[in-house]
């Protein structure tokens, strides 16, 4: 072998190397920080812990009522961000025309909310929901504190908001992945445009718009800062009821536990319990969401 | 020129692509019951023509067109026509074969589905199974219709999109290239199934291959750059065609 192919061998080696190490790099990253909350969690995980509340101070009890309220936020927050999210990226991708300038505005602000800080939507739900909506629902209902106040409502809101723009591109993509030929073949069986989308564009992109609400949960149940001024409570001595009630969830749970703490000895293994359970939840809501979307695919290949 | 009855008319009809004349004042009567082909090089603007007449093209960015398009003496390009209703009356047939990802019955079904007033359940069952009949492809899947159509071959997934466009009873059919993509003996059931069909529709092809123009069509249209170079029966053009033009491309000068 000549020594041009020596060179051309060797620098390959080192490529391989080199982005070898990066995969490496990853997993023990991955395996260190798995690795410290399993070993710092799981002698707190039992089946009280995950069904009582805290107790004498939140330095005893369990975690239940912030897993129940961070279920109950993010549930509300599906609602208001499905809907708004998936109709916005249908008229993106099938109603509007991609050179009209409001298209293009649409767009920029759709990225531009993505790259927007969490705790600005913090701030902005506070100022915007809460004190603005909220607060002039109030005058107008006589009422005080009712809607004027940090609650379920306005926390899932902010994150609905804060998660748009990743359920708008996920449903876009999902849309862009279905053949035109599809959309043309039912628009020349005299379906009108709703109908196509309705009945050959959504079921096809049902699938990518799964995977886009799976990020969007995941996403939600780890943010702090959205909900920590709009709804999120340090400590409740009971279950919220109504979209108006304060709620406890587990991330901003963690955060009281590891910073606020007055006597952190006896909360750091709570919080570690915590996020061990914060972890596992997110991990097997992605593990359903693979096996739906396999299987909705699975589905349309064999056509229901 | 003997062309027998006429229900679709193509009068001084001209498209533009933004700027760019892509046909040029064509005009010519599509005679009923008939199988009329469109040839031509490639981008002459067969395919172009073809979904003018029953507004496809609306689905592309930047076309505009001029003249008429008439279909039993209606102009479809009239402010008040319902383009829905036009595309029931004129079904068309792709290039390549685009069943949905549903079963077989609801493929055949769905055109019918998305009309005003959907036929009780064993109506639709009667509109599928005469579809699928009428289509010759009845036989081989009569035992799986709720089976996805994705599972059947190229040629009968072709079939499947006939008798889906053959379920809203359309006066015109449109077949753009429809075996091109297609193995030879799945081709040879498409053009026999051709010939049945237009015992009950007018059904224009447009077609990049001679022989088949000459084997299915009863009247041909060569097309070149955008402009209607001859039309007129088959049989004279594949024979004594009346333009040098039409003449070195049958032949295979170019093409």
């Amino acid at each position: 072998m000549n020594s041009k192919g020596h060179l051309r061998k060797i620098k390959d080696r080192i490529k391989i190397g080199l982005t070898g190490s990066a995969v490496l790099l990853i997993l023990a990253i991955l395996a260190v920080i798995l690795g410290t909350v399993i070993i710092g969690g799981y002698k707190s995980i039992s089946w009280e812990f995950l069904t009582q509340p805290p107790k004498e101070g939140m330095t005893k009890g369990g975690i239940f009522p912030a897993i129940f309220g961070m279920v109950f936020s993010l549930l509300m927050m599906l609602i208001a961000v499905v809907p708004v999210g998936v109709a916005t990226a249908v008229y993106l991708h099938e109603y509007a025309r991609p050179d009209f300038i409001l298209t293009k505005l649409i767009r920029g602000a759709v990225n531009n909310l993505a790259g927007v800080p969490s705790i600005v939507f913090g701030l902005f739900g506070l100022g915007f929901f809460i004190q603005f909506i909220g607060g002039s629902l109030d005058r107008s209902l006589g009422q005080s504190g009712l809607f004027g106040q940090p609650c379920i409502l306005w926390a899932s809101l902010t994150l609905a908001l804060m998660n748009l723009p990743m359920i708008i591109v996920a449903t876009e993509e999902a849309l862009r992945a279905v053949p035109q030929a599809e959309r043309a073949g039912a628009l020349a069986l005299g379906a009108t445009k709703w109908q196509t989308i309705q009945n050959v564009v959504l079921p096809q992109a049902i699938p990518g718009i799964l995977t886009g609400v799976v990020l969007v949960v995941s996403r939600g149940a780890g943010e702090v800062a959205p909900i920590m001024f709009t709804g999120a409570a340090y400590y409740l001595p009971y279950l919220p009821k109504l979209p108006t009630d304060q709620f406890m969830t587990l991330g901003y749970h963690i955060f009281v536990m590891t910073t606020q703490s007055p006597d952190i000895d006896a909360t750091m293994p709570i919080a570690m319990g915590a996020t061990l359970v914060l972890l596992a939840l997110t991990f097997s809501l992605n593990i359903i969401a693979i096996i739906i979307r396999s299987r909705t695919r699975s589905q349309l290949r064999k056509g229901r | 020129m003997q062309t027998g009855i006429n229900r679709l008319e193509i009068k001084d009809f001209n498209l533009y692509y933004h700027r760019t004349k892509a046909l040029e004042d064509i005009s010519m009567m599509i005679p009923e019951k008939k199988v009329t082909a469109i040839i031509g090089p490639s981008g002459c603007g067969k395919s172009t023509l073809l979904r003018s007449i029953n507004r496809m093209n609306e689905m592309i960015d930047g076309v505009t067109v001029e003249g008429q398009v008439l279909l039993d003496g209606e102009d479809i390009y009239q402010q008040d026509i319902d383009v829905v209703e036009l595309r029931r009356k004129v079904g068309m047939v792709f290039q390549r074969p685009n069943p949905f990802p549903k079963s077989i019955f609801e493929n055949v079904a769905f055109g019918v589905r998305m009309g005003d007033n959907v036929p009780a359940k064993q109506k639709l069952e009667e509109v599928v199974e005469r579809s699928l009949k009428e289509a010759a492809i009845w036989d081989e899947v009569k035992d799986r219709l709720h089976r996805s159509a994705m599972e059947l071959s190229g040629g009968q997934q072709q079939r499947i999109c006939i008798a889906r466009a053959l379920a809203v009873e359309p006066e015109v059919i449109l077949m753009d290239e429809p075996a091109s993509a297609l193995d030879p003996i799945a081709t040879a059931k498409i053009e026999e199934l051709i010939f049945r069909l237009k015992e009950k529709y007018t059904i224009v092809i447009v077609t990049h291959n001679m022989q088949q123009a000459a084997r299915v069509s009863d009247f041909t249209a060569f097309l070149m750059l955008g402009k209607l170079v001859e039309f007129g029966p088959t049989e004279k053009m594949m024979t004594n065609p009346g333009s040098k033009l039409t003449e070195d491309y049958i032949t295979g000068r170019f093409g």
